[in-house]
């Protein structure tokens, strides 16, 4: 099995929905004359059916983890389709790569991935239904039009609803290529509509993997290593066992990458008797043969890297190290970032169904179909007998697109022959990983005469994810070693060079909201403060001149100013700025802070200007952008996961500590209005908080943060 | 082992657990109202917020043993429909992302509510300061318990 980053963005990009395109072009005739046994619903394709009352189904074939798919993949369809969106239900599609393309929802990809071709879903049932009504009437199709859940023939004034055509439009070939509306005519895209999965959040009513009852169903909780590489040396159930509800005690495995990170499940007919028969669990391990780092010697290495070694190339332009030589003005900083949780609210959990012949998997689960992948080698079964269900995701930032807590539990129910749920603990959730790898990063430029940038030296040191997969070459370079990066910069800059130095260590590590965008923007646009400073610039003035003629990136910028009141802040107030583009999309924030009366700073306000091109919806939008600054926020100021002797110290929320609603400023968000190519709206407001903050902090007290997370009443 | 028997939501549920299990489980796997979730084990998330004798309490830090005796409020008993005036505003003010820690943060805002009808933002960061939310939603929630408190104003000045 191989999958890797640089597989993850194929999957989950442009290419893949393509693909399904192609997929679903060649099997239209077979998709429309699907009609779904025991219910009156009508498929008229992968994502629509309609019953004959009318009422209208649609498929959200993604994970709903808060960014808003179960919303924005139905308001793309509705908006062809012709559907009022409070007149449809919404369901999530079972993990079928077959059927639907890519479902890996990570890398912000669900609109910007497939946003063309699902509006080509709703614009051809639309036409199909059109063309039935027309065959009825005996008028020609051009002459008809769909409008709220109808199909109109204006001359003669008659209607019908889609229920009366669907059982013929499902008979009729599914026509290609489509117009789509202009953004003009939109009714439903570009609206604040409200989410359909809200009420279910607002009454309890949202099932979440953790709420997944099935008959007889059995709960296991894991004591698994936390030295990641450790083997159980051996196990004593005898005080677990005498629990009352403690069904089995087994060694389990799961792999973690190349590893297999080995643990003893208790598995109970409820859950606290799970939890308490795992207390009574006495295992001993084995942990030799592989290093048991700490946060001290980790950071030490990168450093280490950083002052003697090169790196691998990943962009170069001209020669660098030769115009750094000799510059007059050269300007050099060191930053570092830490290691980073994920901690979805709802802790990792998966339900297992695996019988001799069958497996069927219920979890808040952003991958269904890399699921799927794994199972069919772990349990050797075919696809086809490997169902894969998402329920709704309580967070999942990355973490739950990893598939190493669904193999767990496909494992233990194959071994103990019952749908069995495991749960992991806040403790596991924390101790565990993978992390959002720490980082350190060198950076150096040479400034013209005039302020720009002559050479531009870019060094990250800290794990490559891509090289933790069975048979990586560890001599590759990181591909997202300029990931956050302003693309015209490359434009503007005679010489760069952009190279990573990867740390080796059994700490797995995985995608974290913005992944290495989530660090990298810091050092960069830190360093682009430094920069401005050093050209004698106002760092809002200084990018201008940089981006000059690109009017995408000056378009947003004068809005933050404008916004932000850049240009009129007080005296004892501190704004900082900072820009990043990840995931096609480009963000710019400012942040103002100003001094406690009781010592250190606080932050008042911060603003953000999201330009994520055509876009769905202007209120999840602001929703996500929000969320991704109070947890860079969190990431900034408050919490990191250290490591001592090979182990996470942080177990809890009592000592990996989040942001709470007191740490969190008022936030206000605008959208760019135009219609480039659609971006990614989940992550792409994360990265510049945190270099906004810094350089308003800097521009607050004049003290230059360069390491995180560091204390805001401390500074 | 012994049996309790519990008032949720003006309810009996009559349970067999041992002692020392925590509300949360006995609510969620025994009485099987799921609404309530499971965050940290430890009293420092707040997902698991029900209201005990009508203060907001942490059900995962209580023995099941000590709840007995009182009245249960979970997210199910504040309304199933969503007509309570707090789910109303935090509907219009669209504050779920995730939701898994919503239910948590409107049964620590209905009780904030019970005893001040007009909170200031003080009043709103010492009563919310104990539930996480990883999505974020805290600007909204701010605002949601704002609304709330506009709609109860409203309402009073009808009757």
């Amino acid at each position: 099995m191989s999958i890797n980053r640089r597989d993850f963005i194929k999957k989950s990009g442009l290419a893949g929905a393509a693909l399904t395109l192609g997929l679903y072009v060649s099997k239209s005739a077979q998709a429309a004359t699907i009609v779904k046994a025991g219910s009156a619903d009508v498929e008229l394709n992968a994502w629509i059916s309609i019953d004959t009352s009318g009422k209208v189904t649609i498929i959200n074939h993604r994970a709903e983890m808060g960014q808003g798919s179960f919303q924005a993949v139905p308001q793309i369809i509705a908006e062809e389709l012709e559907v009022d969106l409070n007149d449809v239900k919404i369901i999530f599609g079972v993990g079928n790569e077959k059927k639907y393309g890519s479902q890996i929802t990570g890398g912000s990809s669900t609109v910007r991935g497939s946003y063309k071709q699902l509006g080509q879903m709703g614009a051809s049932a639309r036409e199909m239904l059109k063309e039935a009504a027309a065959k009825k009437w005996g008028v020609d199709k051009s002459t008809c039009s769909a409008e709220n859940g109808q199909i109109i023939h204006k001359a003669s004034g008659k209607r019908l609803g889609y229920g009366d055509l669907v059982t013929d439009a499902a008979k009729l070939e599914i026509p290609k290529d489509i117009p789509l509306k202009a953004s003009k005519d939109y009714k439903i895209l570009r609206k604040p509509m409200p989410r359909q999965d809200t009420p279910m959040k607002t009454n309890g009513t949202a099932t979440f993997g953790l709420d997944k009852k099935l008959p007889g169903m059995l709960y296991a909780v894991v004591e698994r290593n936390t030295r990641f590489h450790g083997k159980v040396k051996s196990f004593d159930d005898t005080e677990a066992k005498k629990i009352p509800g403690v069904k089995h005690v087994i060694k389990v495995k799961m792999a973690v990458f190349s590893h297999t990170r080995e643990g003893v499940a208790v598995v109970a007919d409820n859950l606290w008797a799970a939890m308490q028969g795992r207390k009574a669990l006495k295992v001993e391990w084995d942990d030799t043969g592989f290093p048991h780092h700490s946060t001290e010697q980790l950071y030490k290495q990168m450093e280490d890297d950083l002052n003697t070694k090169e790196g691998l190339s990943y962009r170069t332009m001209g020669d660098v190290n030769r115009i750094l030589s000799k510059a007059e003005k050269k300007i050099e900083a060191v930053y570092s970032t830490p290691y980073e949780s994920h901690s979805s609210m709802e802790p990792l959990t998966c339900t297992a169904l695996v019988t001799d012949d069958s497996c069927e998997i219920w979890g808040p689960i952003q991958a269904p179909g890399w699921v799927q992948d794994d199972l069919i080698n772990v349990l050797k079964m075919p696809r086809e007998k490997i169902t894969v269900n998402m329920t709704f995701l309580g967070g999942g930032f990355g973490r739950k697109a990893f598939t190493d807590y669904t193999q767990e539990a496909a494992l233990i129910s194959k071994e103990v022959k019952a749908p069995v749920q495991v749960v992991w603990t806040r403790e596991d959730d924390t101790n565990q990983g993978p992390w959002r790898p720490g980082m350190m990063y060198k950076l150096e430029a040479a400034l013209s005469e005039n302020g720009r940038i002559n050479a531009y030296k870019f060094k990250m040191a800290g794990q490559n994810m891509d090289h933790q997969w069975p048979g990586a070459d560890k001599m590759s370079y990181n591909g997202s070693t300029t990931e956050g990066f302003l693309e015209p910069l490359f434009e503007r800059m005679p010489n760069y060079s952009f190279a990573d130095l990867p740390l080796d260590s059994p700490i797995p590590v995985m995608w974290w909201r913005s992944v290495y965008s989530s660090t990298n923007g810091f050092a960069y646009e830190s360093f682009m403060d430094e920069l401005a400073l050093a050209a004698g610039k106002d760092p809002m003035e200084y990018r201008k001149m940089l981006l000059g003629g690109k009017d995408r990136y000056l378009a947003l910028i004068d809005k933050l100013e404008q916004v932000s009141g850049w240009k009129s802040r007080g005296k004892n107030e501190g704004y900082g700025v900072a820009i990043t583009e990840c995931f096609s999309s480009i963000v710019g924030e400012v942040v103002k802070v100003s001094k406690r009366t009781e010592g250190g700073v606080k932050v008042d306000k911060v603003w953000a200007v999201m330009d994520c091109g055509w876009y769905v919806n202007p209120d999840i939008i602001k929703a996500q952008v929000e969320g991704s600054i109070v947890m860079a926020l969190g990431a900034a100021t408050k919490h990191a996961t250290t490591f001592k002797e090979g182990k996470a110290v942080e177990q809890n929320f009592n000592t990996y500590k989040m942001s709470r609603i007191q740490d969190t400023p008022e936030i206000e968000v605008y959208n760019m209005d135009n219609d480039e190519p659609a971006g990614g709206v989940g992550e792409p407001g994360l990265p510049p908080l945190t270099p906004a903050l810094t350089n308003a902090i800097f521009d607050l007290t004049g003290k230059r943060i360069r390491t995180l997370p560091f204390d805001l009443e401390k500074v | 082992m012994a049996k309790y028997t519990l008032q949720i939501n003006d309810k009996s549920y009559t349970v067999e657990a041992d002692a020392k299990m925590p509300l949360l489980w006995a609510i969620r796997d025994l009485a099987g109202l799921t609404g309530t979730k499971y965050g940290c084990g430890i009293a420092q998330c707040g997902a698991c917020t029900v209201h005990l004798n009508g203060n907001p309490v942490r059900s995962c830090s209580i023995p099941v043993s000590a709840a007995a005796a009182g009245k249960i409020t979970t997210i199910e008993g504040i309304s199933d429909d969503n007509t309570h005036v707090v789910q109303q505003a935090w509907i219009q003010e669209q504050v779920p992302q995730c939701g898994y820690c919503q239910s948590g943060q409107i049964m620590a805002a209905v009780a904030l509510l019970k005893k001040n009808s007009q909170p200031t933002d003080k009043d709103i960061d010492a009563a919310m300061q104990g539930n996480i939310c990883r999505c974020g939603t805290y600007p909204r929630i701010r605002k949601a318990i704002k609304t709330a408190s506009k709609m109860m104003a409203a309402k009073a000045s009808v009757k």
